[in-house]
């Protein structure tokens, strides 16, 4: 469905890059009781010579994470190091493959009631890495695998830092994603190492940095190859090698043959001499203020706080600094936008398991109908995971477009130089394209992808029967089309199942996976594993029309229509649905959507649904794909787009078509506030509706669906958390004070309306 | 062996020359009598057996029913020079010519018994693409005798004589010369694609004004050479690099690697000063004087090996510019003929040429580890085990790589969690392995190497009085090769 390309920083999210421990807080502290009375658990050390290596291997977890226990035994083992005086340098590694500290332990801070709390577990991390600061015996860090949050913060406390260049190397600060600041030290350490501009980019952004780029930036200073097979197992020997370098280099820096500062180069003497000016500094302060403000709408207080500790730290002192630093870590900890991102982490997490087992057979060979943006697009995130994908179209025009379309996105990731050329080749060996059946008698399962009209579904789906063997799923790819109605004319329905993804494919997360009550929990266990495999966020749903995304979207964008037709100009719109938190305008949506989309499924969902469905007149969006209008694929549609122009005008003729359809705005409800409520409200009624008909199966899913499909606004972390923040009751109130004007589109549902009466009922615990 | 080694010198090339003068000064010393000193200083690697107590064995013959014999008659290599030394003017084909010539000079064969040439190379000079074709014309073949050029790598000349086995062994040919050229004095530079599709377009520009447009679109970074590949294509990793990495991955520490180097030089070193390379010919070099030694041989202290920065991956690495083999100008050839064949011409075989595998792997991690792999298969395919091979010849492409297929084939582990054997293979024992120097310290012409091993063996053979000899080698691509030498009755 929806066409929206950017998701702001969240869609950048991923539990690869971002793990942090999801264990319930409960059985880590009665594990705790028991680690006290037991050895240390997390951190030992062994003194090789002159070298004191520390480990870290948090036994209860798949990765590291400074936990209360890891912080303690850190502590114990540092002053032990410290106090011996055999010991003259330390290399800090993990034992663990794959990471090195993934960051702060989220329950510990999750557990805190108070901004205070948090403050002053802010400042216990300060103090430790202060005392690292200022070891008088170098420390090395020895980085294999993540190095996210408090870990980066504790690796660049270290004198040293020795990296890998596996892939699974990243280094990192993305608290700013969970709507938090680096809250040990990384906001005051990193200006100094790598200067006031490249600083806010790493913590604004909280991107991740693979290892050759860290050493550019300086965030590293040494780099150690990943290792093959020899006489242990690759990754268990490269850790080894890590060390046996880093041990080195430790013996190196004890005995001075290691310089510790590096000679700046001319241009970074050049940048310190020009930041010395308070007055060059103050501009920058002003201008990534200005641009954070134009990118979050200032609806995400974390960058806001994070510049202010910069600042501090800057401008009045290190003391300042870190006290700001700690203060505002408290802050943002308690703040509904972080506990909005932090539940999005935590729903991705969940939605990126298979909730249905393992299926019988793993789907080897695929088969994609129809080489159109959405078949190609799935056809390029299956074969780079090394799944044999067969493209068939019709055409051998239709054939060329998407096959270059894979060639495309797998060629500018070699531009990137996230993959090399070789590999790119390697992955396009996996992919056939033809104009016949041929090869589907071998295929596991098959995603049709074909145009959204039943008549051809059907057709398609009694092609495909008759080829395929008696094991293979038939996936259909459609926005709105119910899937018992495509499986209708199917010889088994057990194996039918729909999977809908979203455009542009490779780009956006999201997979909607549609059961119907006839198909088969191995048949939904092998979609799911499928769409994982292809690095998806899944929510599985039940059958119905526009299933449960589009069926949200639709009466947004219903409204959308109308708010057009009471003569909102589109710019406005769209300013106030991104005012609202959405990274894509309402009308910009509708164009990336296709007009012609929006119609037909406005069409076929107001029919399903009825006036509830209503607002926006269809007849608007058909006299618009009669003209031509289609969106952006067409070249117009609400805005005129051109190629290469980045600036996009409003599209007149479309104006003019709207004046055809003009209504008499109702002032008592159509304030910019009312219009973004009228929008949301509408959205968040229908996702409620969703769960409380068994569409949905939880509300994790429904926001994790809406954030992630629709852009619901992140911030607010979907539309489910967003009714227990806002308050149903609230929500009601308003929802009623439109209803009076438009009707049964505003009546709020049963399952709204009890949790209106009832506060205590909250969707998220 | 490898094209990346290309970057071994043209990357090091000041810290290499200034090591190679450095080191060349104590192989005048120790000419000088002071060979016992150096040999003390490696006795941790056994000294080759004096071959008399070989003699008491005796085996079956690996003849196989209904399966010629084919045997290798003779086989000559012109001396291994540095790149950019004596040979450095010639061209590859003279080069190839000077082999073929040798070769007919020690068989005094008739230059229209040949039915066919075959010839590896691995960097192509452009205007000699089948140089096997120019050499054997140049060589005084006959224009009759067909020839063609192969290439793999570090084992094209044994795929030269593999193929030359199969010619034979199908029955189509009687007689034929294999062997295997590389020029590293020059190699191919080109322009940049942008500029060759400048240069290319304007031979098909019709007009001045087209030309002058075409002229005009030259750009002064379309100007810049693109050198030869100096990594391995698929990973873009230079193979110095993949050793070093291939070495830390078996442990193998910077002391082992330059201790196997010393030891190869030191036996280089007695074998060229006892007469045993008896392979290599005398070469004219135009406008030159006769060449007729190696010129790599350069034993050193293991002091002044320790003082050599790391080539490759810096500043922990393990690989030197002295513990790897370096870029070397050359040309080989053997004479292979069927058993009857060759009796009939009145000659005496030197030996069989029996079983042999070509093996792959991967080419990032696995790159260099081909002799683990081929070993225990071709030995399967003989029949016999490492026990009864009495003479090893394996390729050195770098002292690391060695060290750790030794390591790769003493284990268990490897040996079934990567090559999905029961047990392992086993390490050659050492007092049989390279005894007359290797790649490391005679040189490493790519494409020449193999010939070189295989004749290395035959002569080992008739002067250590073994049976059977094993010729294993690595090469880019994660390829190997491996091929089980008999020695010919005396």
């Amino acid at each position: 469905m929806a066409g929206v390309r950017a998701l702001g920083s969240l869609s950048r999210l991923t539990t690869r890059r971002y793990n942090l421990t999801m264990f319930p807080g409960v059985t880590r502290r009665t594990f705790r009781v028991a680690a006290c009375m037991m050895a240390r658990t997390h951190v030992n050390y062994e003194i090789k010579g002159d070298v004191a290596v520390i480990r870290m291997n948090d036994p209860s977890a798949r990765v590291n994470t400074l936990s209360v226990q890891m912080q303690r035994e850190m502590t114990e083992v540092m002053d032990e190091v410290w106090g011996n005086s055999a010991v003259q340098s330390v290399v800090l590694i993990s034992s663990k493959p794959g990471s090195f500290i993934a960051g702060a332990d989220l329950n510990m801070i999750q557990a805190c009631t108070t901004a205070e709390e948090v403050t002053l577990l802010s400042q216990e991390g300060q103090k430790m890495f202060e005392k690292i600061e200022k070891s008088p015996k170098p420390i090395v860090a020895a980085i294999n695998g993540s190095c996210l949050g408090g870990g980066f913060e504790f690796a660049i406390a270290c004198q040293y830092r020795i990296a890998t260049k596996s892939k699974k190397t990243v280094l990192g600060c993305p608290e700013v994603m969970l709507g938090l600041l680096p809250g040990a030290g990384g906001t005051q350490r990193l200006p100094k190492m790598l200067g006031l501009p490249s600083a806010f980019d790493v913590v604004l952004t909280g991107r991740s940095i693979r290892p050759d780029k860290a050493k550019k930036m300086g965030l590293v200073h040494q780099l150690v190859d990943t290792l093959g097979p020899g006489l242990k197992s690759p990754e268990e020997r490269t850790i080894e090698y890590l060390e046996e370098v880093a041990v080195e280099a430790a013996r190196g820096l004890a005995k001075k043959q290691i310089p510790l500062t590096k000679e700046k180069g001319l241009m970074q003497k050049i940048q310190d001499y020009v930041m010395s000016y308070p007055f060059v500094r103050q501009q920058i302060y002003n201008t990534v203020q200005k641009k954070v403000m134009k990118q979050t709408k200032g609806l995400y207080p974390a960058p806001l706080k994070i510049i202010e500790c910069v600042k501090a730290g800057l401008e009045q002192g290190p003391t300042a600094g870190y006290l700001a630093e700690s203060q505002n870590f408290g802050k943002l900890a308690m703040t509904p936008e972080s506990k909005a991102l932090i539940g999005l982490y935590h729903g991705q997490v969940t939605c990126k398991k298979n909730r249905f087992g393992t299926p019988e057979k793993e789907v080897k060979a695929l088969a994609v109908l129809g080489a159109g943006l959405m078949g190609a697009g799935i056809a390029q995130v299956s074969v780079d995971k090394g799944i044999h994908t067969i493209l068939k179209d019709t055409t051998l025009e239709g054939l060329s477009r998407g096959e270059q379309q894979v060639y495309k996105g797998l060629n500018d990731k070699t531009k990137k130089k996230s993959i090399t050329t070789f590999e790119r080749d390697s992955f396009l060996s996996n992919l056939t394209g033809q104009l016949d059946y041929n090869g589907f008698n071998k295929a596991d399962m098959v995603i049709e992808a074909v145009f959204e009209d039943l008549s051809i579904k059907h057709k398609v789906l009694k092609e495909v029967e008759a080829v395929i063997p008696p094991h293979c799923i038939f996936a259909t790819n459609t926005s709105a089309l119910p899937i018992k109605d495509i499986a209708a004319v199917s010889k088994r329905p057990e194996k039918v199942i729909g999977m809908h993804y979203f455009s542009p494919v490779d780009k956006m997360q999201l997979l909607e996976i549609i059961t119907t009550d006839k198909t088969s929990k191995d048949t939904t266990a092998s979609a799911v594993a499928v769409g994982l495999k292809q690095g998806k966020v899944i929510i599985v749903v039940g059958d119905g029309p526009g299933f449960y995304t589009t069926r949200c979207l639709a009466p947004m964008l219903a409204e959308a229509v109308r708010v057009l037709q009471e003569g909102v100009d589109p710019k406005k719109l769209d300013s106030l649905t991104t005012g609202f938190g959405f990274p894509v305008g309402a009308a910009t949506l509708a164009d990336e959507v296709g007009i012609d989309v929006a119609a037909h499924v406005a069409e076929d969902l107001g029919k399903a649904f009825g006036s509830r469905f209503g607002g926006g007149n269809i007849e608007f969006l058909k006299s618009m794909v009669d003209k031509g209008f289609k969106g952006r694929k067409s070249g117009k549609g609400c805005y005129i787009y051109q190629p290469g122009l980045k600036r996009r005008d409003v599209n007149t003729e479309a104006l003019e078509i709207l004046e055809s359809y003009k209504l008499t705005p109702n002032a008592a409800i159509s304030s910019d506030s009312d219009i973004q409520y009228r929008l949301v409200s509408r959205f968040v009624n229908e996702a409620v509706l969703c769960l409380q008909e068994g569409i949905l199966a939880n509300p994790v899913e429904g926001d994790i669906g809406a954030v992630f499909g629709l852009g619901f606004p992140p911030c607010l972390g979907g539309p489910f958390r967003f009714v227990d923040s806002f308050g149903a009751d609230k929500l009601v109130e308003k929802m009623r004070k439109f209803e009076e004007v438009f009707g049964n589109q505003f009546t709020p549902c049963q399952l709204l309306l009890d949790h209106a009466k009832d506060p205590s009922k909250k969707f998220h615990k | 062996m490898s094209l990346s080694l290309i970057r071994t010198v043209l990357l090091t090339a000041f810290s290499f020359c200034s090591a190679a003068r450095s080191l060349s000064t104590s192989v005048h010393l120790q000419a000088q009598g002071n060979v016992s000193g150096v040999m003390l200083t490696c006795e941790k690697w056994k000294m080759p057996i004096p071959f008399s107590q070989y003699n008491s064995k005796s085996k079956k013959t690996l003849a196989k029913p209904g399966v010629k014999n084919i045997v290798l008659v003779d086989g000559v290599r012109t001396p291994f020079l540095q790149s950019g030394t004596t040979y450095a003017d010639l061209m590859p084909h003279d080069l190839a010519r000077a082999a073929l010539q040798g070769l007919l000079n020690r068989t005094g064969l008739p230059k229209d018994a040949v039915d066919y040439i075959v010839y590896g190379t691995v960097i192509q000079e452009v205007k000699t693409s089948n140089v096997a074709r120019e050499a054997a014309l140049g060589a005084g073949f006959s224009d009759k005798t067909p020839a063609h050029t192969v290439t793999m790598a570090c084992i094209s000349s044994n795929q030269a004589m593999t193929t030359a086995v199969g010619l034979i062994a199908a029955g189509q040919c009687d007689a034929v010369v294999a062997g295997g050229v590389e020029f590293m004095s020059d190699v191919p530079i080109r322009h940049s694609r942008k500029m060759r599709k400048t240069m290319l377009s304007l031979n098909k520009a019709k007009t001045l004004g087209a030309r002058l447009s075409l002229l005009g679109s030259i750009r002064l970074a379309h100007l810049s050479p693109e050198l030869p590949a100096v990594a391995e294509f698929s990973t873009a990793e230079t193979m110095g690099h993949s050793a070093d990495r291939l070495a830390a991955a078996f442990g193998v520490s910077r002391l082992e690697q330059d201790e196997f180097a010393l030891r190869s030089h030191t036996l280089a070193k007695k074998a060229q000063d006892g007469g045993m390379l008896s392979d290599v010919i005398s070469f004219k070099v135009p406008g030159r004087d006769i060449v007729s030694k190696d010129n790599g041989i350069r034993p050193a202290t293991m002091e002044q090996l320790a003082k050599l920065k790391p080539a490759f991956i810096k500043p922990h690495g393990t690989v030197t510019a002295a513990n790897s083999s370096f870029l070397t100008d050359g040309a080989s050839a053997v004479l292979i003929m069927s058993e009857e064949k060759a009796l009939a011409m009145g000659y005496k075989p030197k030996a069989y040429l029996r079983d042999f595998v070509y093996v792959s792997q991967d080419p990032k991690d696995q790159l260099l580890l081909g002799p683990t792999y081929a070993t225990p298969k071709v030995l399967e395919k003989s029949g016999l085990t490492l026990n009864d091979i009495d003479v090893f010849e394996f390729h050195e492409a770098f002292a690391g790589q060695i060290m750790a297929n030794l390591k790769a084939m003493e284990s268990d582990w490897f040996a079934q969690t990567y090559m999905g054997r029961k047990t392992k293979v086993g390490a050659p024992p050492m007092e049989k392995f390279n005894t007359w120097g290797g790649s490391l310290s005679l040189g490493h012409p790519f494409a020449a190497t193999g010939c070189r091993l295989v004749t290395t063996v035959a002569h080992r053979l008739q002067k250590e009085g073994g049976q059977y000899g094993l010729v294993a080698a690595c090469a880019a691509g994660g390829q190997g090769h491996a091929m089980v030498i008999e020695a010919y009755p005396q």
